[in-house]
C-alpha cells in the first residue's frame, strides 16, 4: 500500500472516532498544519519522479479533499451536537406567566353611542352635540312645553338658579332647537349625550343618556319614521327580523307622537330580541310639532320630519345582558373589566358592530 | 287611571272579551300599564263563628275564642275586640294569609302563653271601612249557612292601570275611555240616563265670583240638599270605590269620588250649615291660612283661587276642601260644588303648596267646562237615591263664556303627515265618534272639538286623532336611503373618539361619572373656575357641577382601592363646568394610575408608578393623535392638587398658546384629605377644546417621504450641567446643531451626586448622526461633536464631562 492510501485508511478511521472539537482541530493541524503529513506531502511532490508526478499529484489531492471533507463533515455534526446540548441546558418552563400586561376598556354606553353613531351615518344622519347646562327656553318652552304644561312634571328638572331659568337638561332634545336655529332645513342629525332627571332608585339614575334623532326635510311622514327606526333596531340588535310596534302616545313636542315596543321573549333566563310575545319599550318618536318648527322659524308648509329620542342606557342594559343602571355609573374595577370593551373593537358598518 | 272592565260596561255597549279591550287601549294610545286581579288572596279569609269565647288567663283586655271555621274541630283564637262573643259571625284570616290593611302576614304565635291560630278581623283591617272598633260583626241570616265558605267572592276583576298621557284629561274618567274605545269600533257608546229630579226650593246660599285678575274660576255650579242623611254606601258603590283601591268613607264622599272617576267631573261637598252665610270664590291673600281635609294647615300667597265665606278660607279651589266646611255622617244639609278652574292657576298653586290630589290632576289638565250641569245632576240623583233630601234648583254662576274652537281641517293633510290615507267618509265617522261637530265646506272639514277635548286646537291634533283610533300599524315602512350628504363627526367629534380609545389603549378602564359631584371634594380642584351649585340637588355630595373630573374620579378610585385592587387606571371622558351659562363648560379627559408597575412579578423587579408613566401615556396618546413629539413644549407649572416638584404642563408648540394636558403626581396634602391609602397615584388631564383643528389635514402634514441608507454613526456626550436647566431646551440646542444631520438624541443617564458638583447634575446623551448625501468620514464626525459640544458648553454653560 502506498504511503496516501496508508494515510487515508489510517486518517478517516481515526477522524470517524472524534467527538469534539479540540481532538478535530489537532488532527487537523496534523494533516493539513505548516508541518503537517498531508502539506508535508505537497512540499515533496517537487522530489517525485517526473512520470510519477502526475499520479501523486493527482491522488494526492484526492486525499486531501477526502479527509477535508471528512473534517468538515464531522465538525458540522459537532456543532450541531455541541448546539443539541447547549439548547438542553437552556430549557426553561415556558408555562410560566408573562410580563403584566393591562388591558384598557371602553365603558358600555361610549361603545354602544358608537354603535348607534355607525348604524345612523350609514343612513346619512351627523352628529350634532349640546351643552349639558341649558336654559329653560331651549330645555322646554321652544319645545312646545309651556311653563304650565303637566308634562314638565314627567321631567323631574336640577335647576341652577332660584328663577329655574338655568337647568340641567333633561332629554337631548334642546340640541333639535339648537340645530335648527343654526342652519336652515333640511336637517338629518343624532345628538347623543348626557342627561339629567332629579331622580334616583333602582331603575332611575340622577344623569343617564339619550339619543336624539331629527330629520327635517320635504315631504318626510310617519313611514320614513317607521322605516328608520325599524332599520335601526334590526341594526343594533344584529337581527335580521324584528317584532316592533308603534303605539300612540303623547310627547309635546311631536305629534303624532308615538311609543315604540319591541317583541322579546326570554329563553334560559336571557332576553331574546325580536320574537315572543311580550313588548319592551325602547324609544319615544313622532313628527315634530308644527309649534316647535314655528319657534325656530322652520316654513311649516315647506317643512315636515320627524323625531326620535332614545335610552342609551337602556339599550346597552338589553344588547350585552346588564342588570343593573345604577353599576353603570358605580366604576366598579369589576364591572369595567367584565363589560367593557377592547378598544380596539370600534364599532363599523364593514367590520360589523359586536363581536 | 284604574278601571275595571265591569264599570267600562256602564257605557260601553260591547261584545268584546276583556284581553280584546285590553289590546284595543294600548292600541288608540291609552296605555295599559299593569293589570292586577284583587288579590286571590283573599280567599283565605272565611266566615267563622265563635262557639266560646272566655277570658285570656293571662290578659283582663284578649279572649281565648274557639272559633268554627267550618272544619272538624274548631280552633283557638286570641282576640282583643271587645265585642267578641259566643256565636257571633265574624270573618276570621288563617296562618299564612296578609291582612290587606298592613300586609301583615299572620303566622302562628303564642299571645301571653296562648297560642293563637291566625285572628279574626276588624273591618278597617279589611279595608272594608275606616272601622276598627272590633270584630266584623255579619248578619246572622245571612251568613249562619256560609261558615267555613270565603267571605269575598271569588271575583277576578281586574283592576286594569291605565298610563294617561297629560293631554288626555277627558279619559281620566271612565266614560271618556269608553268613548275612544267606541269610535275606535270596540263597542258602542251608551247614553246616560237621566232621571227627572224635583227641584221645588231655590238654592239659598249666595254665591260670588269675584271680579278680579288672575281670577282662576271661571264657572261655579252649585245646588243644595237638604234633610239628608248621610250613611255607609251601598255595596254596589263601595265596590266600585275598592276597585280603584281607595277606601269608602260615607256616601255623599263616595258618590263625589264616583262622579268623578266614572265622568271625570270633580265635585265638592260642603256642609251648608258650617258656611257662614254665602260663598265668596276671590283671591288669597298673602298670609290667610287653612287647614285642608288632608289636615294639613296651608299658609297662602297672594292671588290662589279659593272658596270663602264670611269667617274665612273653606277650601282651595279645584285642589283640596277644608275641614270646617266638610261633611260628615251627621251633615244634613249640603252643598254641591261643580265648577270650572283654570288649569294655569291650579297648577301654579298647587306646585307653591305642594300639594297633589286626584281633583287638582284633572283640573290642572282641563275639565270639560260644559260637565257643570251633568255632574250636578248626577250627583243629585245618587244622593237623593241614597240618602234622601230635598234638592234645589241648580244655580250656575260664571265668569266667563266658553269660547268655541274652530278647526279647518285638509283631509289631505293627513296623508302627507302619516304616509297612508283614510277616506272621508270614515274621516268623519270616527271624528263624530270622538264628539266633533262637523260640517263640509268643499274640500274642508269645519271641526268643532268636544269640550272636553282642550287639547285639540289645530290640524296636527286632528291628524293624530285619525291615525290614533285608525291604528298605527297602518303606517307603511319606508326603507331608509342610503346616502350621506355630510361628514357623520366634526373634527373635534373625531379627536373625542380617538382620544378616547387611544388612552383606553395603554391599560386604563374607562369610568363614566356623574356630571356633579360632592363640593367638599370639588374644593380641592376647583382653583379659579366658579362654583356652580345645584338648587335642588339629589343629595348634599351631588351638589355642585364637577369643575374638574378628579373629584369623581378620585372617589371611585378610592372605593377600588376599598375592593382590594392595588394597581388601577382609570379614565373618565366628558365635560367640566366652569359657569352656569349654557356652553360654559369643555370636554377632558381625566386619568388617574396607582399602585406599581410589574407588582409581584417572577420576571421583573416591581417599581411603584412614576411621573414618567402618565407622561408617557399622555404624549404617546398625542403623537398618535398626529402631533409630533418633537414639538409638544412642556414646563413645570402647573395647578396646586399636583406634587408641585413632579408634574407638568403640555403645549402643542413653543408659542405656548393654549395647555393641552397636566400630567403628575397628585399633591400628597389631597390623598391626605380624602384619606387615600395607595402607595403612590398620578394623574392627567387633557383639554380637548384647546386642540385646535390643524390647517393642514394629518396626511398633507407629512413631509414626501426620504430615507438614508448611508452609515449612521452613534456618539455618546455627557454633560455637567446647572440642575435647574431643563433637559428638553439642551436636547433642542443639539437638535439644532445641525438639523439634516443630527437625528435622534435620547437621554440615558442622569446623574447627581459623588464628583459632581453641588447644583450642577450630569446628562449623559446618545446622538444619532447621519447624512443623507455620503457616509460621514472621522473628520465629519469630529466637526460635528466639536459642535455639538461647543454649542451646548456656549449656551448653556454646561461643561463636557472628559
Amino acid at each position: 500500500m502506498s504511503e496516501i492510501e496508508t494515510l487515508r485508511a489510517d486518517f478517516l478511521s481515526k477522524i470517524k472516532d472524534i467527538n469534539n472539537k479540540q481532538d478535530l482541530d489537532n488532527i487537523k493541524t496534523e494533516l493539513f498544519g505548516k508541518n503537517g503529513k498531508i502539506t508535508s506531502l505537497f512540499k515533496n511532490i517537487g522530489k517525485i519522479e517526473a512520470d510519477k508526478k502526475k499520479d501523486f499529484a493527482s491522488n494526492l489531492n484526492s486525499l486531501k479533499n477526502d479527509l477535508l471533507s471528512e473534517i468538515n463533515k464531522i465538525s458540522s455534526e459537532l456543532e450541531i451536537k455541541e448546539i443539541n446540548s447547549k439548547l438542553k441546558n437552556e430549557k426553561i418552563d415556558i408555562t410560566l406567566p408573562v410580563r403584566n400586561y393591562v388591558e384598557g376598556k371602553i365603558h358600555p354606553v361610549s361603545q354602544v353611542i358608537d354603535e348607534i353613531s355607525s348604524i345612523f351615518s350609514e343612513i346619512g344622519f351627523s352628529v350634532e352635540e349640546g351643552p349639558d347646562v341649558e336654559n329653560e327656553y331651549n330645555n322646554f318652552t321652544a319645545l312646545n312645553t309651556p311653563d304650565n304644561h303637566p308634562a314638565r312634571d314627567m321631567h323631574d328638572t336640577f335647576y341652577l338658579n332660584n328663577e329655574k331659568e338655568l337647568l340641567l337638561r333633561t332629554h337631548t332634545s334642546p340640541v333639535q332647537i339648537r340645530t335648527m336655529i343654526k342652519d336652515k332645513p333640511p336637517f338629518k342629525i343624532i345628538a347623543p349625550g348626557r342627561t339629567y332627571r332629579s331622580d334616583s332608585d333602582q331603575t332611575h339614575a340622577p344623569m343617564f343618556h339619550q339619543v336624539e334623532g331629527l330629520h327635517i326635510d320635504k315631504n318626510i311622514n310617519m313611514a320614513h319614521l317607521k322605516g328608520c327606526l325599524n332599520y335601526f333596531i334590526k341594526e343594533f340588535f344584529e337581527v335580521k327580523k324584528i317584532k316592533m310596534r308603534f303605539r300612540p302616545s303623547h310627547f309635546p313636542f311631536t305629534e303624532p307622537s308615538a311609543e315604540v315596543d319591541i317583541g322579546y321573549e326570554i329563553k334560559d333566563g336571557k332576553i331574546i330580541i325580536g320574537e315572543g310575545d311580550k313588548w319592551l319599550e325602547i324609544l319615544g318618536c313622532g313628527m315634530v310639532h308644527p309649534n316647535v318648527l314655528k319657534n325656530v322659524k322652520i316654513d311649516t308648509k315647506k317643512f315636515q320630519g320627524y323625531a326620535f329620542g332614545i335610552g342609551i342606557d337602556r339599550l346597552a342594559m338589553l344588547k350585552y345582558g346588564i342588570n343593573d343602571l345604577r353599576a353603570f355609573f358605580e366604576c366598579d374595577y369589576r364591572w369595567l373589566n367584565h363589560f367593557g370593551f377592547d378598544p380596539l373593537d370600534v364599532p363599523t358598518n364593514y367590520r360589523g358592530l359586536s363581536r | 287611571m284604574k278601571i275595571t272592565t265591569n264599570w267600562l260596561k256602564d257605557h260601553l255597549d260591547t261584545k268584546f272579551k276583556e284581553n280584546q279591550i285590553i289590546n284595543k287601549l294600548t292600541e288608540i294610545g291609552l296605555e295599559v300599564e299593569s293589570i292586577n286581579s284583587e288579590s286571590n288572596d283573599l280567599d283565605n279569609f272565611v266566615v267563622a263563628k265563635i262557639l266560646k269565647a272566655e277570658k285570656h288567663p293571662n290578659a283582663d283586655r284578649l279572649k281565648v275564642c274557639d272559633v268554627d271555621i267550618g272544619l272538624k274541630e274548631s280552633i283557638k283564637v286570641v282576640c282583643g275586640a271587645p265585642n267578641a262573643k259566643k256565636d257571633l259571625l265574624t270573618i276570621y284570616a288563617p296562618p299564612g294569609s296578609t291582612i290587606p290593611k298592613n300586609q301583615m302576614k299572620l303566622t302562628i304565635s303564642k299571645i301571653r302563653g296562648v297560642t293563637s291560630f291566625g285572628m279574626l278581623c276588624s273591618e278597617s283591617e279589611l279595608n272594608l271601612s275606616e272601622e276598627s272598633e272590633g270584630i266584623i260583626e255579619l248578619s246572622s241570616n245571612k251568613f249562619q249557612t256560609k261558615i267555613g265558605k270565603s267571605y269575598f267572592q271569588k271575583n277576578n276583576i281586574n283592576v286594569i292601570d291605565l298610563s294617561i298621557t297629560p293631554n288626555r284629561p277627558d279619559c281620566l274618567g271612565v266614560r271618556g275611555i269608553a268613548r275612544d274605545l267606541a269610535a275606535a269600533g270596540s263597542g258602542k257608546l251608551k247614553n246616560i240616563k237621566t232621571t227627572k229630579l224635583k227641584k221645588n226650593n231655590k238654592q239659598k246660599i249666595n254665591i260670588k265670583i269675584t271680579k278680579e285678575k288672575n281670577q282662576g274660576c271661571k264657572a261655579f255650579g252649585s245646588c243644595t240638599i237638604t234633610n239628608v242623611k248621610n250613611c255607609e254606601s251601598p255595596d254596589w258603590l263601595k265596590e266600585k270605590i275598592i276597585s280603584l283601591g281607595q277606601k269608602p268613607i260615607s256616601a255623599i264622599v263616595d258618590i263625589t269620588n264616583y262622579i268623578m272617576f266614572d265622568l271625570n267631573r270633580p265635585l265638592h261637598a260642603y256642609d251648608v250649615d258650617k258656611i257662614d252665610k254665602e260663598i265668596i270664590v276671590r283671591n288669597s291673600k298673602k298670609g290667610e291660612v287653612f287647614k285642608a281635609l288632608d289636615n294639613k294647615e296651608y299658609k297662602l300667597e297672594n292671588d290662589m283661587c279659593v272658596i270663602t265665606d264670611h269667617s274665612g278660607v273653606l277650601g282651595l279651589g279645584g285642589i283640596i276642601g277644608g275641614t270646617r266646611s266638610g261633611t260628615e255622617l251627621d251633615t244634613k244639609n249640603i252643598l254641591i260644588e261643580a265648577a270650572y278652574f283654570e288649569p294655569r292657576s291650579i297648577r301654579k298653586t298647587s306646585k307653591i303648596l305642594n300639594i297633589d290630589t286626584d281633583a287638582k290632576f284633572r283640573f290642572e289638565r282641563g275639565i270639560d267646562p260644559l260637565s257643570i250641569e251633568q255632574g250636578l245632576q248626577k250627583a243629585a240623583e245618587l244622593i237623593k237615591k241614597i240618602c234622601g233630601g230635598e234638592i234645589s234648583k241648580f244655580n250656575i254662576k260664571k265668569n266667563e263664556n266658553i269660547k268655541k274652537n274652530l278647526i279647518k281641517f285638509n283631509p289631505l293633510s293627513f296623508e302627507k303627515v302619516t304616509g297612508f290615507n283614510i277616506n272621508q267618509k270614515e274621516m268623519i265617522k270616527i271624528l263624530k265618534n270622538l264628539g266633533f261637530d262637523i260640517k263640509k265646506d268643499k274640500k274642508f272639514l269645519i271641526l268643532i272639538p268636544p269640550s272636553w277635548r282642550p287639547d285639540i286646537v289645530q290640524e296636527i291634533d286632528i291628524i293624530e286623532e285619525l291615525a290614533r283610533i285608525k291604528g298605527y300599524d297602518q303606517i307603511k315602512i319606508i326603507e331608509p336611503e342610503k346616502i350621506r350628504k355630510k361628514e357623520t363627526l366634526n373634527y373635534s367629534q373625531k379627536l373625542f373618539h380617538f382620544l378616547q380609545r387611544s388612552i383606553a389603549t395603554k391599560g386604563y378602564l374607562e369610568a363614566i361619572t356623574w356630571s356633579f359631584t360632592d363640593s367638599k371634594i370639588n374644593h380641592l380642584f376647583i382653583e379659579e373656575k366658579k362654583l356652580v351649585q345645584i338648587v335642588n340637588p339629589i343629595s348634599s355630595d351631588l351638589n355642585v357641577l364637577r369643575n374638574s373630573i378628579f373629584s369623581n374620579l378620585i372617589i371611585y378610585l378610592n372605593k377600588n382601592l376599598d375592593r382590594g385592587f392595588k394597581d388601577i387606571s382609570l379614565f373618565e371622558i366628558g365635560p367640566i363646568f366652569y359657569g352656569s351659562q349654557p356652553g360654559e363648560q369643555e370636554t377632558v379627559i381625566s386619568g388617574l394610575k396607582c399602585g406599581k408597575i410589574s407588582r409581584s412579578n417572577w420576571l421583573e423587579k416591581e417599581r411603584l408608578v412614576d411621573v414618567f408613566d402618565v407622561k408617557k401615556d399622555v404624549i404617546q396618546t398625542l403623537a398618535e393623535a398626529g402631533f409630533s413629539k418633537n414639538k409638544l413644549y412642556i414646563d413645570d407649572k402647573t395647578p396646586n392638587y399636583f406634587h408641585p416638584g413632579k408634574s407638568g404642563r403640555i403645549f402643542l408648540n413653543k408659542e405656548k398658546e393654549k395647555v393641552v394636558a397636566y400630567f403628575g403626581e397628585i399633591h400628597p396634602n389631597i390623598l391626605k384629605k380624602i384619606d387615600i391609602k395607595t402607595e403612590a397615584l398620578m394623574g392627567f388631564e387633557i383639554f380637548i377644546d384647546n386642540i385646535k383643528k390643524t390647517k393642514k389635514s394629518l396626511n398633507d402634514q407629512k413631509k414626501q417621504y426620504k430615507y438614508s441608507d448611508y452609515q449612521k454613526s452613534e456618539r455618546d456626550f455627557a454633560f455637567v450641567i446647572d440642575q435647574n436647566f431643563n433637559v428638553q431646551d439642551l436636547i433642542e440646542i443639539i437638535l439644532n446643531v445641525d438639523q439634516k444631520l443630527i437625528k435622534t438624541v435620547k437621554v440615558f443617564d442622569v446623574y447627581q451626586g459623588e464628583n459632581i458638583p453641588e447644583g450642577k447634575k450630569s446628562i449623559a446623551l446618545n446622538v444619532t448622526i447621519q447624512s443623507s448625501e455620503k457616509t460621514l468620514n472621522d473628520q465629519d464626525l469630529d466637526r460635528i461633536n466639536q459642535l455639538i459640544i461647543s454649542s451646548v458648553e456656549t449656551k448653556t454653560g454646561a461643561k463636557i464631562r472628559s
